[in-house]
């Protein structure tokens, strides 16, 4: 068979079937590394290892398989730039006391602003903000979710549920800040 | 605070993940239940926070025709690697391949498919390893530390050598548990990309390192003395075997 019309047809359905998800490729990326350029590089990483896998590519979802790419080309990365620096531990007991002051508050949380609410995320501990995003922003099913982390429903069910109440705290404690200050 | 809803539960249902009957439960318990109540609306207001502050960014126009680019580029035909398909060297051989063949193929394609759960099960071990927090149970690169430990954990006992003078750092090792058995985790890096070399007994004739990618990594596996080997990492697939070649001596 001819190799060269062969590939052509590669790339082709490749530029059909996934380029289309880049923008998810990409956003996945950006909120995980937390910042534009090494977004580009791991998203643009995570595009080439997707095309060169392509023949691996059973024809499920493109988008959650793509998504699963760049999530382990994410975590590569992330061990690349810091060897032994293990990620911020999240200490739930240091904000309990918000959570408990902040219930019936929904109209704080409606009021976040853009800022405070990017800013929570990015806060978020690595395991929560990937499924958090990936609800939020992708839509995606806790079925496709737990497919592209690779981890049990139970799992991503608790992660999404504990993610969320970090949010909250995190979006609160921003809130507090700014009312301490503009009133102090 | 008794017989509040399961928090999990309040999630799922703001999710629309709960079927029919669980739904109708919760929706009873949050009639009743004001705390549960508040916090379903709490977290509502939360989502709707979330989506008003538009996460969502586009890749710059500069960024996507790079990659159209770059895409292109990789496009062209490249060499193939030639460790996996070894042909046979004489003729004869490769006839009594093709009868045997017809009757192996139910074998053949069973095998295949618990060969494909295996690297899925390796694969999803590597990333696990990954996570920051579970690379390693013994951090060292001395060899005659890591393989000490081994001994007591498990009922064989792996190969454990530094190959640092040939580009390959041992870093360390841990227990794991795939396929059904215990198997050891013997973890190398080379220029800081992650290397988890798995093994575990294994009955059979010794087999040739065989690379294959599976999920976007590249692995390479081999039998000899009676242990099952497998490599995975990140890394490009010659220098991958490269490793394996270099074990195996």
């Amino acid at each position: 068979m001819d190799s060269s019309a062969d590939s052509g047809e590669k790339i082709h359905r490749f530029e059909a079937l996934v380029l289309p998800h880049l923008d998810s490729a990409y956003n996945l990326a950006r909120w995980m590394t937390r910042n534009t350029s090494d977004a580009e590089d791991v998203a643009q990483e995570a595009m080439m290892r997707a095309f060169r896998f392509f023949d691996t590519f059973r024809g499920e979802d493109a988008r959650v398989w793509l998504l699963t790419i760049v999530r382990n080309t994410y975590l590569t990365w992330v061990r690349r730039q810091m060897p032994q620096q293990n990620s911020a531990e999240f200490d739930e007991r240091l904000h309990s006391d918000i959570e408990s002051a902040l219930t019936p508050e929904s109209e704080l949380l409606r009021q976040a602003t853009t800022e405070q609410v990017r800013h929570a995320i990015e806060n978020l501990p690595a395991e929560f903000r990937e499924v958090i995003l990936m609800r939020e922003l992708e839509q995606l099913s806790y079925k496709e979710i737990a497919a592209v982390t690779r981890s049990p429903l139970g799992t991503v069910m608790s992660r999404i549920s504990r993610g969320r109440s970090m949010l909250r705290q995190l979006i609160a404690r921003e809130k507090r800040k700014m009312e301490v200050r503009q009133h102090g | 605070m008794a017989n509040h809803a399961q928090r999990n539960l309040l999630h799922a249902y703001l999710d629309d993940e709960l079927d029919l009957v669980r739904s109708m439960e919760l929706e009873d318990h949050l009639a009743e239940c004001g705390d549960c109540a508040n916090e379903i609306a709490s977290y509502r207001a939360l989502r709707e926070g979330v989506q008003a502050a538009d996460l969502r960014q586009q890749p710059s126009a500069e960024f996507r025709s790079n990659l159209l680019r770059e895409l292109r580029r990789q496009d062209q035909p490249q060499p193939t690697a030639v460790v996996h398909r070894r042909i046979p060297r004489w003729s004869w051989a490769a006839v009594a391949a093709l009868l045997l063949l017809a009757s192996a193929a139910l074998v053949l394609d069973i095998s295949q498919r618990s060969e494909r759960r295996l690297a899925t099960e390796i694969v999803a071990d590597h990333v696990r390893s990954l996570m920051a927090t579970h690379l390693m149970d013994v951090a060292t690169s001395d060899q005659h530390t890591v393989k000490p430990w081994f001994t007591g954990k498990l009922d064989f006992s792996p190969q454990v050598r530094d190959l640092s003078a040939d580009g390959f750092e041992l870093a360390g090792g841990r227990l794991e548990y795939l396929d059904g058995h215990s198997a050891a985790a013997i973890v190398y890096q080379r220029r800081k990309h992650v290397i988890n070399l798995f093994t575990w007994p294994t009955s059979g004739a010794d087999e040739e390192p065989r690379a294959m990618a599976h999920q976007g990594f590249n692995l390479v596996e081999w039998k000899q003395a009676g242990m099952y080997y497998c490599a995975i990492s990140d890394l490009n697939r010659q220098e991958l075997t490269e490793l394996a070649s270099l074990l195996r001596k």
